[in-house]
This record gives C-alpha cells, sequence and structure tokens, in this order.
C-alpha cells in the first residue's frame, strides 16, 4: 500500500517535472542534432589566385570571372618612366566555374604572347562536424603556348636552295605545369598554403639553328634545352580589416633546377575587395602573370632595383543558373 | 482501495503524458529573406528552420544555422558568412518568445488565426525585442505557422559599407513558415 502511493508520488514528481520542462529542453536537444552536420570552411582567401599562382579558392558553379593583369617595367626606370609605370605586360583572362569544384580558365598574355589555360579541380574541403578535413586540397593542371614566332626567327639554308624561314614547332612552344595545392585557413585572419609543383618545359628551342636572345627570353639560351624543373611554392595571406588583405607568395626551385640566371619569385602584396571586385596589388620580381613562366624564368632579384608593381583586377559575373 | 490508488496513479501518469505531448515541432521549417535596393535585389532561404511550439502556452522557438543560408550567387554566400553575418563567429540565430492571443487558436478545428507574437531574436551577437503578426493555420491535427516580419540590419550590428551602400536594403524582409510536423 505504501508502496503503491510512493511510487504514485514519484511517478508525479517525474512526470510534472518532464511537463514542466519548457521548449527550450527540446530545442537544445534539436540543436545537438544540428551539430551532426559538416561545416565547410569558407573564404580561405578573397580570390583564385593569391599574386602570380593560384589560391586554393575556386570561383562558384556558373561564376565567370575577368581578369585582367598588369605587370608594370621594373621601378629601376626612375622617375623618367614613372617607376616603370610607362610600359607593362597584360594578360586579360576568363575563368568559369564548371561547378564549385571544378574552375577552368583561359587567358592572354603579352609577356611572350603566351595562349594559357588552366582547369583546377577542388579535391579537398577543410571541414569540421562530422567529416573533420583539416586542408583544401586543389590540382591545378595548366598548359602555356608561346606564339611570339619572331623571336624565334631561324634561317635554315636547306639543301643549297637558300635561306627559309622556320619557326619551332607547337610543342616546342608548349609548357605544362601540374601543381598541387594544400591550403588552411588558421584563424579568420591567417590561411596559409603550399605549393608543390611540376613544371614540364617543352620549349625544345634547341632544335632551331638560330634565334634572337633578348632579356626576356634569356631562360632559351641558345641551343640550351630547357630540362623539367621542381618547385615548392608557399603562400599565404593575413586579413586586416573584413575588406582588407596582405598577400605573400614565394617559388623556391630545387637548387638542380635553378640556372645560375634565373631568380626565385617573391610577390608580396595587398588584397582589396568591394562586392564583386578583388583588386590585387603587389610588388614582385616576377615579369610573368602564370606559373609556367613566373616560377621557372624570373630574371630579376627581388631585392633590386628590378621589381616592378602590378595588379590583378578581378570582377565576377553570375552567368547561369546556380542549381 | 488498491484498485482505486493504482487507477489514480495510471491516470495522473497518463495526463503527464498527454501534457507533454503538446508540444509540436520542426527540423526543416523554412525562413527567406529580401533586400530590395535601387541596385539590386538580394534574397537567400534556409530550409532548415528548426522550430518549437508549446501548444497550451503559447511558447515559441526558433532557431537556425547561418551557413544554412543559400544565394543564388556564390559569391554573395560567401561574403554574407564572411563579412555581414560572420557566421563563424556568430554559428546561429535564435527566436525565444510566445503567441501573445494563443487562447484565440483553436488547436481542435481546423482554420486560420491570426496571432501576434513577441519575443527576443538573437543573430549577430545582438538581441532584439521583436513583435510581429503572424498566422496558424489548422488543418486535420497538422500546425502551420507564417510570419512576415523586417529586421533592420544596424540594430544587430551589421554595417554595409558605403561602396555598396545602394546594393543593400538597411531593412531586409524576412518570411518565415513552419510546418509542424512532429511531437513530443
Amino acid at each position: 500500500m505504501k508502496k503503491i502511493i510512493l511510487f504514485s508520488f514519484i511517478s508525479m514528481l517525474g512526470a510534472a517535472k518532464l511537463a514542466a520542462q519548457d521548449s527550450t529542453d527540446l530545442m537544445s536537444m534539436l540543436e545537438k542534432e544540428q551539430k551532426k552536420t559538416t561545416n565547410y570552411t569558407i573564404a580561405t582567401f578573397k580570390s583564385s589566385r593569391i599574386i602570380n599562382g593560384h589560391s586554393v579558392e575556386n570561383i562558384g558553379k556558373a561564376v565567370l570571372d575577368v581578369r585582367i593583369l598588369h605587370r608594370f617595367t621594373p621601378i629601376s626606370g626612375g622617375i623618367y618612366q614613372l617607376f616603370g609605370l610607362d610600359g607593362a605586360y597584360m594578360r586579360l583572362g576568363f575563368d568559369y566555374g564548371i561547378s564549385n569544384r571544378v574552375m577552368v580558365g583561359i587567358g592572354h598574355t603579352t609577356y611572350a604572347k603566351t595562349y594559357d589555360g588552366f582547369i583546377k579541380i577542388k579535391l579537398l574541403r577543410q571541414s569540421t562536424g562530422v567529416i573533420n578535413m583539416p586542408v583544401t586540397m586543389s590540382l591545378l593542371s595548366t598548359i602555356n603556348i608561346r606564339s611570339d614566332l619572331a623571336r624565334y626567327d631561324a634561317f635554315r639554308n636547306a639543301a643549297g636552295q637558300g635561306y627559309r624561314r622556320v619557326h619551332p614547332s607547337f610543342g616546342d612552344r608548349t609548357t605544362f605545369v601540374e601543381q598541387l595545392i594544400i591550403g588552411r585557413k588558421f584563424s579568420k585572419r591567417l590561411s596559409l598554403q603550399i605549393m608543390p609543383t611540376y613544371i614540364i618545359n617543352h620549349n625544345r628551342v634547341d632544335t632551331i639553328n638560330k634565334y634572337t636572345v633578348d632579356r626576356d627570353s634569356i631562360q632559351y639560351g641558345p641551343y640550351a634545352k630547357r630540362k623539367n624543373s621542381f618547385a615548392i611554392g608557399i603562400g599565404g595571406r593575413l586579413k586586416i580589416t573584413k575588406r582588407l588583405s596582405l598577400t605573400a607568395e614565394y617559388y623556391y626551385l630545387l637548387p638542380n633546377d635553378k640556372p645560375a640566371n634565373i631568380h626565385n619569385s617573391l610577390s608580396l602584396g595587398i588584397d582589396i575587395e568591394t562586392g564583386g571586385h578583388v583588386f590585387q596589388l603587389h610588388f614582385t620580381n616576377a615579369t610573368a602573370m602564370t606559373e609556367s613562366f613566373a616560377i621557372p624564368s624570373t630574371p630579376d632579384k627581388f631585392y633590386g632595383k628590378n621589381i616592378r608593381f602590378g595588379f590583378n583586377l578581378s570582377r565576377v559575373f553570375n552567368i547561369g543558373k546556380h542549381k | 482501495m488498491k484498485t482505486r490508488l493504482l487507477f489514480l496513479c495510471t491516470f495522473l501518469m497518463l495526463c503527464c503524458i498527454q501534457l507533454n505531448a503538446q508540444k509540436v515541432y520542426t527540423k526543416n521549417g523554412s525562413v527567406s529573406f529580401f533586400s530590395t535596393s535601387s541596385m539590386e535585389n538580394i534574397s537567400a532561404s534556409n530550409n532548415q528552420l528548426m522550430s518549437v511550439l508549446n501548444v497550451p502556452s503559447g511558447e515559441l522557438q526558433f532557431s537556425l544555422l547561418i551557413k544554412g543560408f543559400h544565394f543564388k550567387k556564390s559569391l554573395m554566400e560567401t561574403h554574407f558568412n564572411e563579412n555581414y553575418l560572420e557566421s563563424d563567429k556568430y554559428p546561429k540565430a535564435t527566436f525565444k518568445g510566445k503567441i501573445n492571443n494563443i487562447t484565440i487558436v483553436n488547436f481542435t478545428k481546423d482554420g486560420t488565426y491570426n496571432v501576434e507574437v513577441s519575443g527576443d531574436l538573437m543573430m549577430h551577437g545582438a538581441t532584439n525585442k521583436v513583435t510581429t503578426a503572424g498566422t496558424i493555420t489548422v488543418k486535420a491535427g497538422v500546425i502551420t505557422a507564417t510570419a512576415n516580419f523586417k529586421v533592420k540590419l544596424s540594430n544587430y550590428k551589421i554595417s554595409i559599407p558605403k561602396i555598396v551602400k545602394d546594393n543593400i536594403a538597411e531593412t531586409v524582409d524576412v518570411k518565415i513558415s513552419c510546418l509542424y510536423d512532429q511531437k513530443m
């Protein structure tokens, strides 16, 4: 008897307690379930490029990124050339996001009249939650074709029939770059990445008898067959305000792959973001604006009069449907 | 005596269980917002709104993850998370409040009832008192709640830089719709 009363009392208390629970407990229970999702890191970098090279960032699906790049002549031009601003190499490029993980792009650079194309695939995404991934990893594959044929002009005497102009073949003017980009957003402010890079130089210019050599084609020294090279890049950004970041990028060519007259490329800059635009202003010792030349063929030292001022201007447009 | 007590005990327990059964909830309510300005219209929606409604008391709660909002333009989504709502720092938004005139709603009868909701809306680390009109629809015992209200961004410390001032409205319209498909 007593037992029943006691049991009844306890169960009432228990039930009353249950009833007295407000919705907060149910909500916190639901929120716990919600935590079982994966939280993907966003905005590791402001742009798909740090300065000359790629960042781990992809543009979104159905986004067209129009990129206009300038690298001015060296600041050693002094006031007469307004510290290099009188002359510039330029690249006009169009990038497109096929999906949120795959982007492609094409471009033309006045430097060595290069046409380039690339595909970048995001293999891993940094995330926390159900899927815990410490880094974002992308694979970049690019092709560069020089079209500055006049520079290569060679005259070959074909069996005493007089001199005939010969140009290097398509394949002999092509460079491929294969790059793995591994990046991590360490905090809201700091993102770093490392880029093992392999440059496949098919510029078999040694097959040509004679051609003009100038400063910008120094890497093609007469009859010098350029070997493939391996480089390790590091890059990063430090966010100062919501819309302003400092950026840096350095490519280290392995000693055996670095000719004496070539320097590792170092670039320091700032990113300014305003809505759909990203302005990247920087100083760099690289002349070219794509990996294929900037990494293995930078003729100037960074610490010297021959650094250049440059900018990248990026404007995105949404074309097609997002979903 | 024993039997009576047992009966009473069971009855009380049943009562209590029934009381508990008067909380309804959903994990996939929808919320969307619209910013209309002279330069561009911005909208985004989130279909993972969680809500709990305590039927007898009118107590009402909402919770959502900021990252659950999806935009048509992916860059907008990035900016929304990175610059405006700072979703890594403030991952969720919540509302805790009450339907003030819950007594006018007859949960046993099909119909649409106009209600007034008031409570605290918390997002981006700021909390504000909000009062808005909404509707409760009862159909075959299933409850649906909807509400439209305005959110002034400056009340939630969301600052709009001058350069995009013409693109983003100072006040955005928010639409909420929840079908309470689960009970507890």
